[in-house]
């Protein structure tokens, strides 16, 4: 496990400065800084329409920011505007320093080719070109997500839910990102396979030293996962802090609904 | 008021009180004046009764209750860190090497052993797996937990054998705070005894230890000195 007081992680990774957007006159998210460190994982809650999706389209560089700015320290470190990278440059990150894991797994994957392939593809984008090495990892992350390398060459379209979800995770994390954005990405499940996801992000985000940000509106979800948690209302950050200090102690009339309309497990 | 330099806990005029929105705003004094100190090898148990606000000053040491004002001095790989008002990474990093916190109930993470369960905080600050399980395997067996559910995770286990669990894991680090939340709550007496014994270990090895028990013998073996929590009581 790496010591997350090195020298190397006491640069935040990622740091949004005073990112805002507006469509018009309606502002969808405000002034909302922060800085996340390598193997911190962030949750951001609130329901929907409260800014948090169009937060996370900004971090992820697939929204252009009103105004404010985003900076990633690249892998060479050196910290670059998100704006400032070119097109080629910004897929590149995509497809190998990060991750970003949808509710909808429709959407990370492709559903009509094998799952072999949906792991593979994003090793071929970064150059891997040897067939046996791509099939020898691609199994390998297929069973470090719980799926049974018989169905390697099934396509994710005769999957369940929660293994079509499990596999875009492999997906994302092939390519070893250090930051991974996920969003709502229990959404669709059922509590049982629901709980089963949870644990194997857990376990995967510790093991890997991965950064996440993570978007949900599942308090519960926030507490598994995160160290942190901000937690947003009508476009802005209304309270921020550790994740068990703002669960148990919530300060703000919002957040305090928002816990005790929890339901007890 | 200054004390002694080497206090390991040092909390100062430290102040808590809930505002409930949701009940029209209404505020709910906990402690106010909270202010006692913890040195090395030391106990110090919170005496009070129910509702006096001893699991509230617990939670605020290990920067779980967030406190209004005063000072909540941890020293921390040398140097004092106010708790009050550290930074989330640094709370956090206190967490894993300075402070421990037993609880009285596991949140038992599903599927993951018990052996792994009690292993897991040296195997975050980077001891080798098998050496932080062997240790495990000891501190499971001491406390009388059958090495044929090691391998099981404790979410099905009985209360008692979860508590066990429980303070094994808290047991197991070398972390120089330890913060004890009735832990020999729902044991039988020769389980009492193993935790006093682990606690008089704790002690010899150095470690500021701040418990709350209810149980008056326990009290009395484990206590180096009684901090009465009525006196902190926040005037309503």
């Amino acid at each position: 496990m790496a010591d997350l007081d090195s020298l190397e992680n006491d640069q935040p990774l990622l740091v949004s400065e005073s990112l805002s957007k507006s469509y018009g006159r309606i502002a969808a998210c405000r002034d909302v800084s922060f800085s996340l460190y390598p193997g911190e994982v962030l949750a951001i809650v609130g329901e929907s329409g409260s800014g948090k999706s169009t937060l996370l389209q900004m971090l992820s560089g697939q929204l252009a920011p009103s105004a404010g700015q985003v900076s990633y320290r690249m892998r060479d470190g050196v910290t670059r505007d998100l704006t400032s990278l070119g097109e080629a440059e910004r897929r590149f990150l995509f497809r190998t320093d990060w991750g970003f894991v949808h509710q909808d797994p429709a959407q990370g994957l492709r559903m009509a080719v094998s799952a072999g392939a949906n792991v593979g593809e994003r090793l071929m984008a970064v150059g891997w070109n040897h067939y046996g090495r791509i099939r020898d990892t691609a199994s390998d992350w297929l069973t470090r997500v719980e799926i049974d390398i018989a169905r390697i060459d099934d396509a994710p379209r005769t999957y369940s839910g929660g293994m079509r979800q499990r596999l875009q995770i492999a997906r994302n994390l092939v390519t070893e990102p250090r930051l991974v954005f996920m969003d709502e990405p229990t959404g669709g499940l059922d509590v049982s396979v629901q709980a089963r996801l949870l644990d194997l992000v857990r376990s995967l985000v510790a093991e890997l030293h991965l950064a996440v940000i993570i978007v949900t509106h599942d308090l519960a979800v926030a507490r598994l996962l995160s160290h942190r948690v901000m937690v947003m209302k009508g476009g802005r950050v209304i309270e921020t802090g550790l994740t068990d200090q703002v669960l148990d102690d919530p300060r703000e009339p919002y957040t305090q609904l928002l816990v005790s309309s929890i339901l007890p497990p | 008021m200054s004390f002694p330099m080497t206090a390991m806990i040092d909390i100062a005029d430290a102040k808590k009180t809930f505002t409930m929105h949701l009940q029209g705003g209404i505020e709910l004094p906990v402690v106010s004046g909270v202010t006692f100190h913890v040195n090395p090898g030391e106990c110090v148990v919170l005496s009070g009764p129910s509702g006096a606000g001893k699991s509230s000053i617990l939670k605020m040491i290990f920067g779980n209750y967030r406190c209004d004002s005063g000072r909540i001095g941890i020293r921390h790989r040398g140097a004092v860190v106010d708790l009050a008002t550290a930074e989330p990474r640094q709370v956090l990093n206190i967490r894993r090497s300075t402070i421990g916190y037993v609880s009285q109930f596991l949140r038992a993470v599903p599927r993951v052993a018990t052996i792994d369960v009690v292993a897991e905080p040296l195997i975050v600050n980077g001891l080798a797996r098998a050496e932080a399980q062997a240790r495990a395997g000891e501190l499971l067996h001491r406390l009388n937990i059958p090495e044929r559910l090691w391998q099981l995770p404790p979410a099905t286990f009985s209360g008692g054998e979860q508590q066990r669990v429980n303070i094994a894991r808290g047991f197991i680090s070398d972390l120089p705070i330890l913060l004890l939340d009735e832990p020999t709550a729902s044991l039988d007496a020769a389980n009492r005894a193993v935790v006093v014994e682990l606690v008089a270990e704790k002690k010899r090895q150095g470690v500021a230890m701040v418990a709350i028990v209810h149980d008056d013998e326990i009290r009395h073996l484990i206590a180096d000195r009684i901090v009465d929590v009525t006196s902190f009581a926040a005037a309503a």
